[in-house]
């Protein structure tokens, strides 16, 4: 830890050492943000985040930031949206419905060229949905977080130290490539406990917005900017998409994280990410103490989605994929068999809606996919 | 021989994008005047929503933002908390304002966010071709209200200054009309003593400013600041609704 | 060495603190945890659950379809999660408040009078470090002083609050019982 840092910073343990920690994921998460350098943080409630603005609430005034608790979801990401405009990290939570209502300010932060991380705790939708724990968004976030065709990068955790190192990473991204990210945890990573190592604090993150967005329309301005996602010029706009499909490809060769999991000898493969990849992992180690071969893909980027680590697998040796999700139906399937190009068969697997998905039931969806594939 | 009058250094050098008449144009000036003569052109924030404002994108030779519709006070919440220095304004219509925007503009104004809002009240949707506005007159015809606004089914015009005033935190609350030379160098005063109030840190400030929209009133413009002094000024009287510095 | 415990009962009986103490303890042990509540809708007054895992290993599933231990603070919670502990398991009543009526036969049934040993000791509040002491006694997933350093960093360390989380912790180990 460096001297510099608040010692408020630490909810638990003593200043200057790297202590564990026993910390909620959703805390960890508002505190890993403070330590990579964020200074703003607008949300507003919604279960199963709400521990993110509470602690940021606490801990921002501290670190010098600015919290604000927006009047809507609307108000708090174009809030992110101001804030970033004028060259500050800034970051916003919330869960699916409220995901859903900062889809405007997301695209307007893609479309003007604008760093900000976006967490999304996700619970069972679709509407209101469920509001305990689920993945019910991977499409939302992967495909289509706003209108107008952009994407971000998705990063999606399975452990709370993993929420910490991530979200820290994640801003990281976002100003590299002036583009929102987000940080996909359900609700389980949310609200469990786990003990964590806290990164190093980072010196408050501004930068230069000098030159983006469509300075280009102010010729005869002097030293100013323009930020905006209204280009109305249709030739400058197509340039700007073209750019920015050019940065979605980048990213393909190189922000894709997955993890693979006793892959070398395995015949079934698991393919899961955030909770449900902790109940698969428990379910391969009784898989194999059955004798069943079974291994795992778990995407850590959700988008990028690392279609390479799933193109290269043994399709001599694997005998089906498992696409293991807390969401009916799974919504990671297009992308696994577009991967593979159907040259694997892939089952799915999965409970939806807040229904806990188990270890047993990974197993027994895995023997029942073995069974069928005899067939 | 002395220059007594000469371009904005706070407007670009093009021609205004407006439609000819309209007094987005006038505004337009009176703000880029004030940049100048307060010395807050490079130290300014426009923060633009979504309409006919948006066109001030090409015009203020400062800093903007281009808000998502009816967002405008948040973007200016956000930018004015995180850079609590600059000198920022929003400028804003009143379907932006009045309509999507009603719940963004309240609770700006009640948390007192320290920035002035310039808002422009022409009572109908001026770049999407003149639909019905919050602010549109009982009878006013609108291409969304054919037979004119009918107060049983749309309700009555909206009066953001009154509406405001029933909150604690604006500091200033003001309408002025730019229908005349008169009434536009009392708008002028307005707006200085607004954005004087926010670099002063004193809170929230609002200046409302009656306009006109002569592309989709249907009528020149001289006729429209007539049609303004006999039916937009009865149904918004102009005046000072509140000022913290009293 | 891995332990999934689940405790449930009444919100406001200290079923988050019991998980979360467990949770604190072990970290503070040196042995990684995961403590996983689970809330319904309610503000106030509705029933209250919630996960442990206890590991010296890498933790995986946060909750599976058994648990090793049911620590069970009142009836209705006994009734609703007895089916989900592993033949061979514990189950952990608080006797003060709920009875063991024999429904399953494959499992080990302890008793603590938690509410009472509480009163007894002088505060209704410590009942649920009086169930920590039982489990511990019953587990020995962790040492009555590793659970003391983390009861004393996280619950209070004025010298009456402690003697009275001490007194309850000891007394919950010496007292629990197991059913033959």
């Amino acid at each position: 830890m460096t001297k510099s840092r608040d010692p408020s910073a630490l909810p638990a343990g003593k200043e200057g050492i790297m202590e564990r920690q026993f910390l909620k994921g959703n805390e960890a998460v508002a505190e890993a943000a403070i330590l990579a350098g964020c200074r703003f943080f607008a949300g507003y409630p919604i279960t199963p985040q709400n521990e993110i603005p509470e602690y940021m609430s606490r801990r921002m005034p501290a670190a010098g930031g600015v919290f604000l608790q927006g009047e809507s979801e609307t108000a708090s990401v174009c809030m992110v949206y101001g804030a970033a405009s004028v060259g500050t990290l800034a970051m916003t939570s919330s869960s699916g419905p409220g995901i859903s209502l900062k889809a405007e300010g997301i695209s307007t932060l893609a479309g003007a060229c604008l760093p900000a991380v976006i967490v999304n705790v996700m619970r069972g939708g679709p509407g209101l949905g469920a509001i305990q724990a689920a993945q019910s968004d991977y499409l939302h976030a992967t495909k289509a977080l706003g209108h107008g065709g952009f994407r971000v990068i998705v990063l999606a955790p399975s452990t709370v130290q993993e929420a910490i190192d991530l979200t820290y990473k994640a801003f990281g991204l976002a100003v590299q490539y002036r583009n929102p990210v987000m940080v996909l945890m359900d609700g389980w990573i949310g609200s469990m406990m786990e003990p964590v190592t806290l990164p190093e604090a980072k010196e408050p993150v501004t930068f230069s917005y000098t030159g983006w967005g469509a300075k280009y329309f102010n010729p005869s301005g002097v030293g100013v900017n323009v930020v905006t996602s209204c280009l109305l010029e249709p030739e400058y706009q197509e340039l700007l998409n073209i750019r920015a499909g050019e940065m979605y490809e980048e990213w393909k060769e190189k922000e894709v994280l997955a993890e693979e999991y006793l892959l070398e000898d395995a015949e079934y493969v698991i393919v899961a990410y955030g909770t449900a990849a902790r109940a698969a992992r428990t379910a391969i180690g009784e898989l194999r103490g059955k004798g069943i071969r079974a291994g795992m893909i778990r995407p850590i980027s959700l988008y990028p989605f690392p279609v390479e680590h799933l193109k290269r697998l043994d399709r001599s040796r694997v005998k089906f994929l498992l696409d293991t999700e807390m969401t009916l139906p799974v919504q990671m399937m297009d992308d696994i068999r577009l991967a593979v190009a159907d040259a694997i068969p892939v089952h799915s697997c999965g409970r939806s809606g807040g229904v806990i998905l188990t270890n047993e039931e990974i197993v027994e969806a895995v023997e029942l996919a073995i069974a069928k594939e005899a067939r | 021989m002395e220059k007594i009058y000469e371009r904005p250094k706070s407007l670009t050098d093009r021609g205004l994008a407006y439609c000819p008449g309209c007094l987005h144009g006038v505004a337009t000036r009176l703000i880029a005047e004030l940049l100048d003569e307060m010395d807050q052109r490079t130290n300014a924030v426009a923060v633009l929503a979504v309409g006919c404002g948006t066109l001030g994108m090409f015009h203020f030779n400062t800093d903007v933002v281009v808000s998502p519709h009816g967002r405008t006070p948040a973007v200016a919440t956000g930018a004015k908390r995180a850079a609590p220095g600059k000198l920022v304004f929003s400028y804003q219509g009143d379907g932006d304002l009045a309509a999507i925007g009603m719940a963004e503009i309240m609770h700006a104004a009640n948390r007192g966010e320290n920035f002035t809002v310039i808002f422009i009240n022409n009572s109908t949707y001026g770049m999407t071709g003149g639909q019905m506005a919050p602010t549109t007159l009982v009878g006013q015809k609108a291409t969304t209200a054919p037979q004119g606004r009918n107060p049983a089914e749309t309700g009555y015009p909206m009066k953001m200054c009154e509406i405001l005033s029933q909150l604690e935190a604006p500091k200033y609350i003001a309408r002025f009309a730019l229908d005349c030379p008169a009434n536009i160098l009392k708008a002028k005063k307005g707006i200085r003593k607004a954005f004087g109030m926010q670099m002063a840190g004193k809170g929230f400030t609002f200046v409302e400013l009656l306009s006109n929209c002569p592309t989709n009133w249907g009528m020149p413009a001289l006729e429209c600041m007539d049609w303004m002094r006999e039916n937009t000024m009865k149904v918004f009287p102009l005046g000072v609704f509140r000022d913290g510095d009293e | 060495m891995e332990k999934k415990i689940t405790v449930a009962g009444f919100g406001g009986q200290g079923v988050m603190v019991i998980g979360q103490m467990l949770g604190y303890a072990s970290c503070k042990a040196g042995r990684n945890a995961l403590f996983l509540p689970k809330y319904g809708p309610e503000q106030r007054g509705g029933t209250a659950n919630c996960s442990v895992t206890i590991s010296d290993g890498e933790i995986g599933a946060p909750v599976s379809r058994y648990v090793d231990t049911l620590i069970a603070m009142n009836q209705p919670s006994l009734e609703k999660f007895l089916g989900s502990v592993r033949p061979g398991g514990i189950i952990l009543l608080n006797s003060s408040l709920c009875r063991w009526e024999g429904k399953r036969t494959d499992v080990r049934v302890a008793e603590i009078q938690a509410d009472a040993i509480a009163l007894e000791i002088g505060s209704p509040k410590v009942a649920n470090i009086v169930v920590i002491g039982a489990y511990i006694q019953l587990s020995g997933a962790l040492s009555e002083q590793e659970m003391l350093d983390a009861i004393e960093e996280k619950l209070g360390k004025r010298p009456e609050l402690l003697e009275m989380n001490r007194k309850a912790l000891r007394t919950g180990m010496e007292r629990v019982t197991l059913k033959e």
